[in-house]
């Protein structure tokens, strides 16, 4: 396990009489690497609240969000038609993270205000934007909450309350786990420090998902020289069936 | 063990794909079909994005279907000038195909359009041959005559211009029939995601009348190169064509092909047919269920534009 930088990029605050505390955050790896038996992956953070003052009043809150990259989708709803169930209303969901994971030291609702949450887009609710549903759907929210619940089943969508562990109001620490279906890209992590509900310390870093090796070489192989790549499947395929072909006459006749 | 598949984006059991490969493989010996039309739902529903899936297995089709063919080919059991005709109309076919594939992709109804075509056309192949092959082993047991087999065929592939001598298939037809079958079966793989020998096996005894030993050999042929055609086509314009999918289903695939010929040679037609039969209606009554019954998710998710 490799700890890399511990550099504090970014400080937020919210308020200006809270200013004494910031975050310092460490990752167990900045890098997640899918390799061809890649299987889901487990991150580790870890990190400290620095102060340099006596700690304030009010109850702590820590909460950490992993975003994968967003992407629009389209949400389609499945009626009876003439005696089967077809696909009937389409509503498109502008952005809605591939992964998102939530995870607070304390039940979300007490440890954020809704109106921060409202701010900052926390809650997996509130992540995902959903506008222009056409106005001849009724119950558009439908169509969102069955993002939600779909990605949820499929661990993609995670509310991780209670997990993470807070030592002495200073040093905190989760693990997240990633599922084997995640979509390249920067996973956007923040770590929010919170007092009664309000944000007071905002710690922002990315993790890179990528694709490595052979999984890197096909993929930008069948991208950018399509006909080379559907040649090589096609001769794969030919070899192959001809390979078992002779072997099998191979062993018929001895 | 898993494998991580870096077009389909998923993860999945390597050793599942393996045994689903060899499991349609030795369909695929025994029949002459390719096995798309049951491995294409089988790969939905471990997970692979039907698009993905489609393309991908038009690639395995091709390794299992050359490798059956090739031991078709030792035994002499390909006519490889009706195979020829068959290929010519296949191409335009799936030509014509695609485009339809992507008018119905751009009014949003693909899904639902393709798996009523499913259970429109197993369903009826499926009883037909069911009754055809029942009726067959009946008259074999009442020790009555076997009908002779180019009487019942005096239809239009007689009639129509065009004719050509199949010497293997012991035909003298036009080749408009043939020509026409290849054409629709093309279409119907690119629509489908299926090499079409189901179809193309009952058309080829029913409607122009081939005898069953050749049939297999002779779709196992057309299907190699319908199906390849279809894969440079997926892979040049979707970029769905998974190379580790289709090479983990082409080993257990090719393996089982292989077994499925050898037990293809040792049972009767009839039986071969009945098995075939009963097997296409189970995958109708499948697909026509999951149309039929409420689903316990009513919404999906898909990609916008794609």
């Amino acid at each position: 396990m490799r700890i890399l930088s511990l550099v504090i990029l970014f400080l937020m605050l919210s308020k200006t009489f809270v200013a004494s505390e910031q975050i310092v955050l460490g990752l167990s790896q900045d890098e997640v690497a899918i390799t061809a038996n890649f299987d889901g992956s487990q991150i580790l953070l870890f990190g400290a609240i620095q102060r340099d003052a006596p700690e304030p009043d009010g109850k702590m809150g820590v909460i950490i969000t992993i975003a994968g990259p967003s992407k629009p989708i389209a949400v389609r709803k499945k009626e009876k038609r003439f005696g089967i169930w077809v696909n009937n209303q389409t509503v498109e969901v502008d952005a809605a993270p591939s992964f998102y994971a939530v995870a607070t030291n304390a039940p979300f609702s007490e440890i954020l205000l809704d109106v921060e949450d409202l701010r900052n887009k926390i809650s997996i609710e509130r992540a995902i934007r959903s506008v222009g549903a056409p106005m001849h759907i009724e119950n558009s929210q439908s169509f969102t909450e069955a993002v939600i619940r779909i990605r949820k089943d499929q661990k993609l969508y995670q509310l991780l309350e209670n997990e993470i562990l807070v030592d002495q109001n200073t040093l905190f620490r989760t693990a997240i786990d990633m599922p084997a279906n995640l979509t390249e890209g920067d996973y956007f992590t923040k770590i929010f420090l919170t007092r009664d509900g309000e944000i007071v310390s905002q710690f922002d870093t990315t993790i890179d998902v990528k694709k490595v090796g052979l999984e890197r070489f096909l993929f930008n192989l069948s991208r950018q020289n399509p006909l080379i790549y559907g040649l090589m499947s096609l001769t794969i395929a030919i070899f192959a069936g001809w390979v078992a072909s002779s072997f099998f006459r191979y062993i018929r006749h001895t | 063990m898993q494998i991580y598949l870096p077009i389909a984006e998923v993860s999945v059991n390597a050793f599942l794909l393996l045994g689903l490969g060899g499991f349609v493989g030795v369909l695929s010996g025994m029949f002459g079909v390719g096995g798309g039309f049951l491995m294409t739902p089988l790969l939905f529903f471990i997970g692979i994005p039907p698009a993905v899936a489609v393309a991908t297995e038009a690639n395995q089709i091709v390794a299992s279907s050359f490798s059956g063919a090739l031991a078709h080919l030792r035994r002499k059991t390909v006519d490889l000038r009706m195979g020829t005709v068959l290929l010519g109309g296949g191409l335009i076919g799936a030509v014509l195909g695609l485009y339809v594939f992507n008018y119905l992709k751009a009014l949003g109804q693909v899904d639902l359009l393709v798996k009523l075509c499913y259970v429109v056309f197993l369903g009826v192949i499926g009883t037909v041959m069911f009754v055809e092959s029942l009726n067959a082993i009946r008259r074999a047991r009442s020790n009555t005559n076997v009908i002779n087999r180019n009487n019942r065929h005096k239809g239009l592939v007689h009639t129509l211009p065009l004719k050509m001598r199949f010497k293997t298939s012991g035909l003298y037809i036009s080749v408009i029939p043939p020509f026409s079958v290849g054409i629709f079966v093309g279409i119907l793989s690119a629509i489908m995601g299926v090499g079409g020998g189901f179809i193309m096996v009952p058309a080829m005894i029913y409607l122009l009348g081939m005898p069953t030993k050749v049939v297999v050999g002779t779709s196992l042929f057309q299907i190699i190169f319908v199906t390849g055609f279809t894969t440079i086509l997926h892979a040049t314009t979707n970029y769905t064509v998974d190379i580790a999918l289709a090479v983990l289903l082409l080993i257990g695939g090719v393996i089982g092909a292989q077994i499925g010929t050898q037990i293809g040679a040792k049972m009767q037609a009839e039986q071969l047919r009945i098995l075939l039969s009963v097997l296409v209606l189970l995958v109708c009554l499948k697909l026509a269920m999951d149309l039929l019954i409420e689903p316990a998710e009513l919404f999906s998710l898909g990609k916008l534009g794609i």
